[in-house]
């Protein structure tokens, strides 16, 4: 158990976890590639077309998975804040910022993806619901996370900084989830919740699910790597940078 | 299978744009996030060495 | 002095980008929350009076009557309904049983004059032959009640 235990923390340095997060992003890119593939065959050639919407419902295999990775990865953000808190690891911090560039993406992609569906079928690009309003909020956290992280040159100073809006933005991630139940809202409710089952054909809702892990891959395997370049840029003046085979002429 | 040909495909039953539009933006946004973040990795690489480089000089 | 300024230059921008969206929120709080109004809602008096303001519900079946440009309907949610005319096109999803929210004002005659109309669809995805078998169930359920 004590061993166990040693081990982790062996891995929350910088030093042991640039070269772990190395040998494990091409598979998770790999992964990611292989889930897409299959994702995509699913949604534009397996799944059947929609009663209602005819073709214009495929939008839901990138736009349901991309939302689901921009609250997701606000909440993994606002876990490394906790642990970063709490225990003043160096890796925490690295990780958060390392994630946010993703979320800040998914979240755009989910605004986006919404509006190209949300024209031809409920008649416009945008409305102020409770729905697409508080997704909106979570990109501009996203972009606020960003943007007071960089604007601090001491890397622990700017870990703190952002760990408190990661925290205090993350209130805004049950508030998305739940607006369609608790206020009226032009957008619809879940097709998939833990609640009830699946109002989706089975197909259908496999193409999502793929395309869902598949993005979940892309995320880690992305994070990953941008870490590294992070934990290379503060980590400059170590020995163990200095001692790294590529480091050498 | 739910196309008879091609232009089918494309057309996407009339909502093509907004299909393409959707599957098109992402696909891009995620190579181009994945390209951004080799750069700076390489970046960040090639200043070290150059950093690294210059402090061994110094100390000859 | 140079770095200083732009570190506080992006400050701001970082706070201002917080300001905007604790704006959204409390906007969203007062008055956007509240997408739209059900007919019932409206009957009890609950919808703004003095500016416009969404109704929502469901398209009677039967309803829907087109002349030029205008299109006439009835909004229900089953217990009231609210006469709606329409100048315009309506979205793709727009049909009659299904869920619609309009922008618009109620006159003293009780008509809704809208001035934009949104179809709201439901969370349910299959292929036709799917719901053709859902609503025959429907229909085979009717005819054992009667």
């Amino acid at each position: 158990m004590s061993q166990r235990l040693i081990n982790w923390f062996k891995f929350a340095s910088p030093a042991s976890f640039y070269p772990l997060a190395g040998t494990l992003w091409p598979w998770f890119a790999g992964l990611a590639s292989v889930l897409c593939a299959v994702g995509l065959w699913i949604s534009f050639f397996v799944a059947p077309t929609d009663f209602q919407q005819g073709e214009g419902y495929r939008i839901i295999f990138i736009h349901v998975p991309a939302s689901w990775m921009s609250m997701f990865i606000y909440c993994v953000m606002a876990f490394w804040a906790a642990i970063g808190i709490t225990f003043n690891t160096r890796l925490s911090g690295m990780m958060s910022s390392a994630l946010a560039p993703t979320g800040a993406l998914f979240a755009f992609l989910s605004l986006w993806t919404g509006a190209l569906w949300g024209k031809p079928m409920w008649g416009a690009w945008w409305v102020w619901d409770a729905r697409l309003t508080s997704e909106l909020i979570l990109f501009f956290l996203y972009i606020g996370y960003i943007a007071l992280t960089s604007a601090i040159d001491d890397p622990r100073r700017a870990d703190k900084a952002g760990a408190i809006v990661a925290l205090v933005g993350v209130i805004n991630v049950p508030i998305i989830y739940f607006s369609v139940k608790w206020w009226n809202t032009l957008h619809q409710g879940a097709s998939v919740s833990m609640t009830k089952a699946p109002t989706m054909a089975t197909t259908m809702l496999w193409g999502m699910l793929i395309m869902a892990l598949a993005f979940w891959m892309y995320s880690i395997a992305i994070a990953l790597y941008r870490v590294r370049a992070i934990i290379l840029e503060r980590e400059r003046h170590a020995t163990w940078v200095a001692e790294l085979p590529e480091m050498q002429r | 299978m739910n196309w008879g040909s091609a232009s089918e495909f494309f057309a996407m039953g009339g909502y093509g744009f907004y299909v393409w539009g959707s599957f098109g933006v992402t696909a891009a946004a995620l190579l181009i996030e994945a390209l951004l973040a080799r750069k700076r990795l390489s970046d960040t690489r090639r200043l070290l060495r150059r950093e690294l480089a210059a402090d061994r000089d110094n100390q000859d | 002095m140079k770095p200083r300024q732009k570190r506080l230059a992006i400050v701001l921008g970082g706070l201002a980008a917080v300001g905007i969206a604790a704006t959204l929120i409390l906007n969203a709080f007062q008055s956007n929350l509240v997408f739209f109004f059900t007919p019932t809602q409206v009957a009890g008096g609950e919808a703004p009076k003095d500016r416009p303001f969404r109704i929502g519900g469901l398209v009677k079946e039967g309803s829907l009557q087109r002349n030029d440009i205008t299109a006439r309907f009835i909004v229900t949610d089953t217990a009231r309904e609210i006469p709606v005319a329409y100048k315009g096109i309506l979205p793709d999803l727009f049909s009659e049983g299904k869920g619609v929210v309009a922008q618009g004002t109620l006159g003293a005659d009780g008509n809704f004059t809208a001035s934009e109309v949104l179809a709201k669809h439901d969370e349910n995805y299959m292929p036709p032959e799917a719901q053709a078998a859902v609503d025959k169930a429907h229909e085979a359920s009717r005819t054992l009640k009667q």
